[in-house]
C-alpha cells in the first residue's frame, strides 16, 4: 500500500478550476518533486492533503485512512507536516519556542520530551546557534530553516515542503539539500513543490509535472526533465 | 563530542523579584495589623481590580479576545454569591467558589455564541451579552429587581462576629483573589497551554498546522478567565454589601477602568496590568477630587500612553532595561560553558 494516494481530487473557486483531477500516489520512503508554472495550482495541492482547504470531489488517502474530511491539526497528528511557501513564523517567539510548539502539539509530547526533541531539530537544521534568537530577527535563510525545522519537529511520516529553496544563494541551497537529505535518510516521505530544479533534482526519486491543474507528466526525473511538456514550461532549461 | 544544553526559564532580575515579592505578600498578610481600615479596604479594592486586569490582559493581550463585557461576569459572580447566601444560606466566602463555577457552566455555552463574532463584532457582542445578563437580574424581583438589594446583617455576621475580624477575613480573601489569579495567569502562561497562546496570537495558520486544536484552546481560556472573573465579582459585592443591576453590570467599572489599567501598564505582559492598577489607584487617590476634571486627564493619560508608548509604560521599561519580573521565555543554554 502507498502511505499517500490521492484520488480525482478537485478543487473548485467559483469558475475558478484550481485542481483538475488530479491523481497520484506516494510509497514509503519516497521522494516526490511536483514542478510547474505559477499558477499551476502546486500550493493548493498541498493545501488539500494538508488540510487548509477541502476538496470539493476526490479523496486524500493516507496510511490507508480516508482523511478528506479531517482538520489541518488531526492530519498533523497523523504525521502530515509541511512548511510554507511565505514563511510564517511565531514573530514574538525565539527560534527554539517555535520549533518546541511543532514537538509539543505535532504529537502531544509533554514539555520535557518536546524540548529534547526541539533541540535535536535544531541541531539537524543548523539552527542552534540561533536558538535564543527572536524569530523576527531570523535572515531569509534561516525563516526557511525555521519552518523546515517546525515541520519536522512533529515528527512527520510525510512532510510537505514548499519552495524551501526559492531565494537562496547556491552555497545555501546545497546546505538545505544537505539536510533534507539527512530527513529523508530517516524514512520521511517527502514532497517538494520547487522552482529551483537542480535543488529538487537532487533529491527526488520521481517528478510530477502540473500545468492549469491538471498533471501533465510523471516519471524518472531525467525522463520528465527531457519531456516536451516540461520543456515548454521551462524554456531555455535544456542544454 | 556533542554538547548539551537546558533550558532555562529565571532571569536574574526575576529572581531577585521573587525574593522581593515574598517579602512583600508578608507585610501584606500583616497589613491588618499596620494599615488603618481605611487603607485596608483601598487593597481590598487594588486587588480585586489586580485580578480583573490580569484576566482582562489574558483574554485581549494573549489570546486576542478583545472582550468589553468581562463585567457581565463581575455581575454574575456578584448576583451569585448574592443569591446563593440569601436562598440558601451558603456561607459568603464558600459562596465565592461557588461564584466561580457558576461563572465557568454560563461562559460554557455563551462562548461559542460568541466565538462566531469576530475582532470588533466580538467586542461588541460580549457587551450586548452583558447588557442582556442586567437586564435578567432587574428581573429578578426576589434580588431586588431594578433597585438591588443588600446582604442581610445576620449572613454578614456569620463570616465572623466583630466587625475587626469581618474586615480581615475579607481583606485575605481579596488578597488571596488578587495575588492567586496572578498566578494563575502566570502558570497558565507557563504551561503548554500558554506556548499554544502565543504561537495562535502570532499566526493562526502555522498554529493549526503545527496541531495545536484553536478552537478548544480559546474555549478553555475564555471559560477560566470568566470563572475567575466571577470569583472577582462575588468577592467585590461582598466587600460593598450591597447591589444593583446598574452597579453589578457596569461597563465603566468594570471593564473601561480595566482596560485603561491594562493598556496604560502593558497589555500581553503581565507585569503590565499590575503597573497599570497601580498607577491608576494612584491617580485616583490624589486627583478624584477634581471631578470632571480628573476623569480627563485620565482620558488624557490613555491617549498620551497610547500615542507614544503603545506598549504601555511596563513595555517602555522592559525594552530599556531589559528586565522581565515574570519570565515566560525559555531560553537554550549550554551545559559545556559552565
Amino acid at each position: 500500500m502507498p502511505l499517500l494516494s490521492l484520488e480525482g481530487l478537485v478543487k473548485r473557486y467559483g469558475a475558478l478550476l484550481v485542481t483538475d483531477h488530479v491523481s497520484l500516489t506516494l510509497d514509503h520512503g519516497e521522494a516526490l518533486g511536483i514542478l510547474g508554472p505559477n499558477g499551476a495550482g502546486k500550493t493548493t495541492l498541498f493545501n488539500l492533503i494538508a488540510g487548509t482547504a477541502a476538496a470539493s470531489a476526490g479523496r486524500v488517502i493516507f496510511k490507508d485512512r480516508d482523511i478528506s474530511a479531517l482538520p489541518t491539526r488531526t492530519r498533523c497528528h497523523l504525521g502530515i507536516s509541511r512548511s510554507f511557501q511565505v514563511p510564517h513564523p511565531f514573530l514574538g517567539m525565539t527560534t527554539f519556542e517555535n520549533v518546541l510548539v511543532g514537538a509539543a502539539f505535532g504529537r502531544g509530547l509533554s514539555e520535557r520530551q518536546a524540548s529534547a526533541r526541539a533541540l535535536e531539530v535544531l541541531e539537524l537544521t543548523g539552527l542552534m546557534r540561533k536558538a535564543n534568537a527572536l524569530a523576527g530577527a531570523l535572515t531569509l535563510l534561516e525563516r526557511k530553516r525555521l519552518e523546515l525545522a517546525r515541520a519536522l519537529a512533529t515528527q512527520p511520516t510525510l512532510l510537505l515542503l514548499d519552495e524551501i529553496a526559492g531565494g537562496l544563494t547556491e552555497a545555501e541551497c546545497h546546505e538545505l539539500i544537505a539536510t533534507i537529505k539527512i530527513v529523508r535518510a530517516q524514512g520521511v516521505s517527502i514532497i517538494w513543490i520547487e522552482h529551483v530544479v537542480n535543488a529538487l533534482l537532487a533529491v527526488v526519486d520521481r517528478i510530477v509535472v502540473l500545468d492549469f491543474g491538471r498533471k501533465i507528466a510523471e516519471g524518472e526525473p531525467a525522463a520528465i526533465m527531457a519531456s516536451p511538456e516540461v520543456t515548454s514550461i521551462y524554456m531555455g532549461l535544456e542544454a | 563530542m556533542k554538547p548539551d544544553f537546558t533550558i532555562e526559564r529565571a532571569t536574574r532580575a526575576s529572581r531577585i523579584a521573587g525574593l522581593l515579592s515574598l517579602v512583600l505578600i508578608v507585610a501584606l498578610i500583616a497589613a491588618p495589623w499596620w494599615a488603618g481600615r481605611a487603607n485596608m479596604r483601598l487593597l481590598g479594592e487594588v486587588y480585586a481590580f489586580l485580578a480583573l486586569a490580569s484576566l482582562w490582559n489574558l483574554l485581549a493581550g494573549f489570546t486576542g479576545l478583545v472582550s468589553v463585557g468581562q463585567q457581565a461576569f463581575v455581575g454574575l459572580g456578584g448576583y451569585a454569591l448574592f443569591a446563593a447566601a440569601i436562598f440558601y444560606g451558603v456561607p459568603p466566602l464558600l459562596a465565592i467558589v461557588l461564584a466561580g463555577f457558576v461563572g465557568a457552566i454560563v461562559a460554557l455555552p455563551l462562548a461559542p455564541i460568541l466565538f462566531r463574532l469576530q475582532g470588533a463584532y466580538f467586542a461588541i457582542g460580549t457587551w450586548v451579552a452583558a447588557e442582556v445578563f442586567r437586564l435578567v437580574f432587574a428581573q429578578v424581583s426576589a434580588l431586588g429587581g431594578g433597585s438591588g438589594t443588600s446582604l442581610p446583617a445576620h449572613i454578614v455576621t456569620d463570616i465572623a462576629s466583630t466587625r475587626d475580624a469581618r474586615e480581615m477575613v475579607i481583606y485575605w480573601s481579596a488578597m488571596a483573589l488578587g495575588l492567586g489569579a496572578i498566578g494563575v495567569v502566570y502558570a497558565i502562561l507557563r504551561s503548554r497551554a500558554g506556548l499554544a497562546l502565543t504561537a495562535i496570537r502570532d499566526s493562526e495558520v502555522a498554529s493549526e498546522s503545527l496541531g495545536i486544536d484553536i478552537a478548544r484552546t480559546k474555549l478553555v481560556l475564555y471559560v477560566v478567565t470568566a470563572a475567575l472573573t466571577t470569583m472577582t465579582g462575588a468577592l467585590i459585592f461582598l466587600q460593598k454589601l450591597r447591589i444593583s443591576p446598574d452597579a453589578a453590570f457596569s461597563v465603566n467599572d468594570w471593564t473601561a477602568y480595566v482596560i485603561f489599567m491594562v493598556v496604560i501598564g502593558g497589555i500581553g505582559t503581565i507585569e503590565g496590568p499590575i503597573l497599570g492598577t497601580l498607577i491608576f489607584f494612584a491617580l485616583r487617590e490624589t486627583l478624584s477630587d477634581l471631578g470632571t476634571i480628573y476623569l480627563m486627564l485620565l482620558g488624557a493619560v490613555a491617549i498620551l500612553v497610547m500615542l507614544k508608548a503603545p506598549k504601555g509604560l511596563w513595555g517602555l521599561f522592559s525594552a530599556a532595561t531589559g528586565i522581565t519580573l515574570f519570565p515566560l521565555r525559555r531560553r537554550v543554554v549550554s551545559t559545556d560553558a559552565h
